[in-house]
């Protein structure tokens, strides 16, 4: 049995009259790509706010690696070892991909300076490094408001990468980018992911992209997890079939 | 980026030498430039939380502060040296800072410039209203200090305060720059950026705007005991709201996209009144709202961004 990355037991929230979360229990295990997979509004962006410790949830706990992470402030968890990447990139539009590069990986060192240049950073050599990884070295010195959707995607996954973290949570990596690009970004991602030995968990809506890149998947369905397991048995299920690819 | 940075720092020497020089042939320039500093000191802390997205409409409570500082040092204990004043000055200002810090870095926009204004009128109304201590609105008069020991006459110390200001001007303006190149700077500018990025980075954006935020208040106080010891008094008048809206104003006037910004607009706004207020009395403001109209119109970016806009129609032109 493979060690247990982030372990989510028993967790439950509700919004008003919508149960987002009605009893999850999930383990994350170390070295996989974990695919959460679901009908809109079942509970999977839900998932990731809690396991990030934006969202409290009413009942259950989390733990990471077997420390107790349950309503931490989200930068404490960062600091942990989870890092997110959003649906929506979220980066500093103002800035340069460099420099915000370089802020994450100020951000990750700690105390920061506030006399000596940011450029002036030992890790300018392995954000590059990490900034190659994803296929957007050649946007160093842009500033991130001038990129395209797609890229602005991989920049804010190589921020994640700069935190070095053991878990990396991404919510949709391949939304809002063209069908044609999404096999290039899912390949550029999962390869960088086993380079840096990183584990993640996506949330995916396309069935392609989760059984090429998948070890395994989870099916959330109204709140509750569904089904657990490879994607071949995922996808193989009748019910799965019926209620969440709509087959 | 540097490529930026550089044909301004050439006009910021060129500044600084010229308010270094020009005093000399002119003697009614010297009390001029002084102020045109001290206050550029204090604009450089607005420029500074502006680069946060935030802005003050309180900071004069921080002025007042530096400026109470060598009062209350002359009335109670006496004597003080111009050193003595810009460091105590210096430091009850920044201790201020944290603690109003604490309270106003919890909120952001609107409420932000609220908080720091309640704040500053608190401060304004017990100077106001200790008249045992503070002798109300008349202010406390601040003798002419020493300068490490040795005294001079007011014509010779009106340029040992200019030269004491311009030291602290390119030291602050020097630290500023640094400070806003650095990871600190450049997290304060991702606080107005993105917030939450930055916390999903594992950095406190609270604490990256109170660090700014303290800064910020030092550089207000240290201007204010500057500006205390030039006027040779300090009022209630130094912590009112309107004195806020003067540092606010200055900043647009000059433009926040550098620091330079702060002892541009300090200039255009000290001359203006000088030179207004000589020949045209009570009109001043109005010349100075007209101002504040065209330059909000021509040039939102302010004194500074107009270098950046001649610069881009040159290169569009080609």
């Amino acid at each position: 049995m493979a060690n247990v990355l982030l372990s989510a037991k028993g967790i439950k929230i509700r919004f008003g009259g919508v149960v987002a979360a009605d009893g999850i229990d999930l383990d994350v295990l170390q070295g996989e790509n974990l695919a959460i997979i679901g009908p809109n509004g079942a509970g999977k962006t839900t998932f990731l706010n809690i396991s990030t410790g934006y969202l409290r949830p009413q009942a259950g706990s989390i733990t990471f690696l077997g420390q107790e992470i349950t309503a931490q402030l989200p930068r404490t968890i960062t600091k942990l070892g989870i890092a997110r990447a959003f649906q929506i990139p979220q980066l500093f539009l103002d800035q340069t991909v460099m420099e915000n590069m370089l802020i994450a990986a100020a951000s990750r060192l700690g105390s920061p300076s506030g006399f000596r240049a940011l450029s002036a950073l030992p890790e300018l050599s392995e954000m590059e490094r990490l900034l190659d990884l994803v296929g957007v070295k050649l946007y160093a010195s842009r500033k991130a408001r001038e990129l395209p959707e797609g890229q602005r995607k991989l920049v804010d996954i190589a921020l994640a990468l700069a935190l070095k973290p053991r878990l990396l949570l991404m919510d949709e990596p391949t939304s809002g980018v063209a069908s044609a690009e999404k096999l290039e970004i899912m390949d550029i991602l999962t390869s960088a992911l086993a380079k840096e030995k990183v584990t993640s968990v996506f949330v995916e809506h396309d069935m392609d992209m989760v059984e090429r890149y998948a070890h395994r998947v989870a099916v959330w369905n109204v709140g509750k997890i569904q089904k657990v397991g490879t994607p071949a048995e995922v996808l193989a299920d009748p019910k799965v079939r019926e209620q969440v690819i709509g087959i | 980026m540097s490529g930026r940075v550089k044909p301004v720092t050439t006009i910021a020497t060129i500044f600084f030498l010229a308010s270094a020089v020009a005093p000399l042939f002119v003697a009614s320039w010297a009390t001029l430039f002084a102020l045109i500093l001290a206050k550029g000191i204090v604009v450089l802390g607005i420029i500074l939380l502006l680069q946060a997205g935030q802005v003050s409409f309180g900071h004069a409570m921080f002025f007042a502060t530096g400026a109470y500082t060598a009062a209350f040092w002359g009335k109670y204990v006496g004597g003080g040296d111009i050193v003595l004043f810009i460091v105590l000055g210096g430091i009850t200002s920044a201790v201020f800072g944290l603690i109003v810090g604490l309270f106003v870095v919890r909120y952001r926009e609107i409420f932000f410039g609220m908080l720091n204004l309640a704040f500053s009128m608190v401060l304004w109304s017990l100077l106001e209203k200790m008249f045992h201590y503070t002798n109300g609105a008349d202010g406390i008069r601040v003798p002419r200090p020493a300068l490490l020991g040795l005294s001079f006459t007011p014509e010779t110390f009106q340029y040992v305060i200019l030269y004491v200001s311009l030291l602290i001007a390119v030291v602050a303006f020097y630290g500023v720059q640094r400070y806003l190149d650095s990871p600190l700077g450049h997290m304060l500018r991702a606080v107005k950026s993105n917030e939450t990025r930055l916390e999903y980075l594992g950095t406190s954006a609270r604490r990256v705007l109170l660090i700014g935020y303290v800064i910020s208040a030092f550089l207000g106080g240290i201007g204010g005991t500057l500006v205390a010891i030039i006027q040779q008094i300090a009022t209630p008048e130094f912590g009112f709201w309107t004195k806020s809206g003067e540092f606010v104003f200055i900043a647009i006037l000059g433009g926040s996209a550098h620091a330079f910004g702060a002892f541009a607009g300090a200039a255009m706004f000290e001359c203006v009144r000088f030179y207004a207020a000589a020949h045209l009395a009570d009109t001043w403001q109005l010349i100075l709202g007209a101002v504040l109209i065209v330059i909000i119109l021509y040039a939102p970016n302010g004194l500074i961004g107009l270098r950046q806009r001649y610069g881009q129609a040159k290169q569009g032109g080609h």
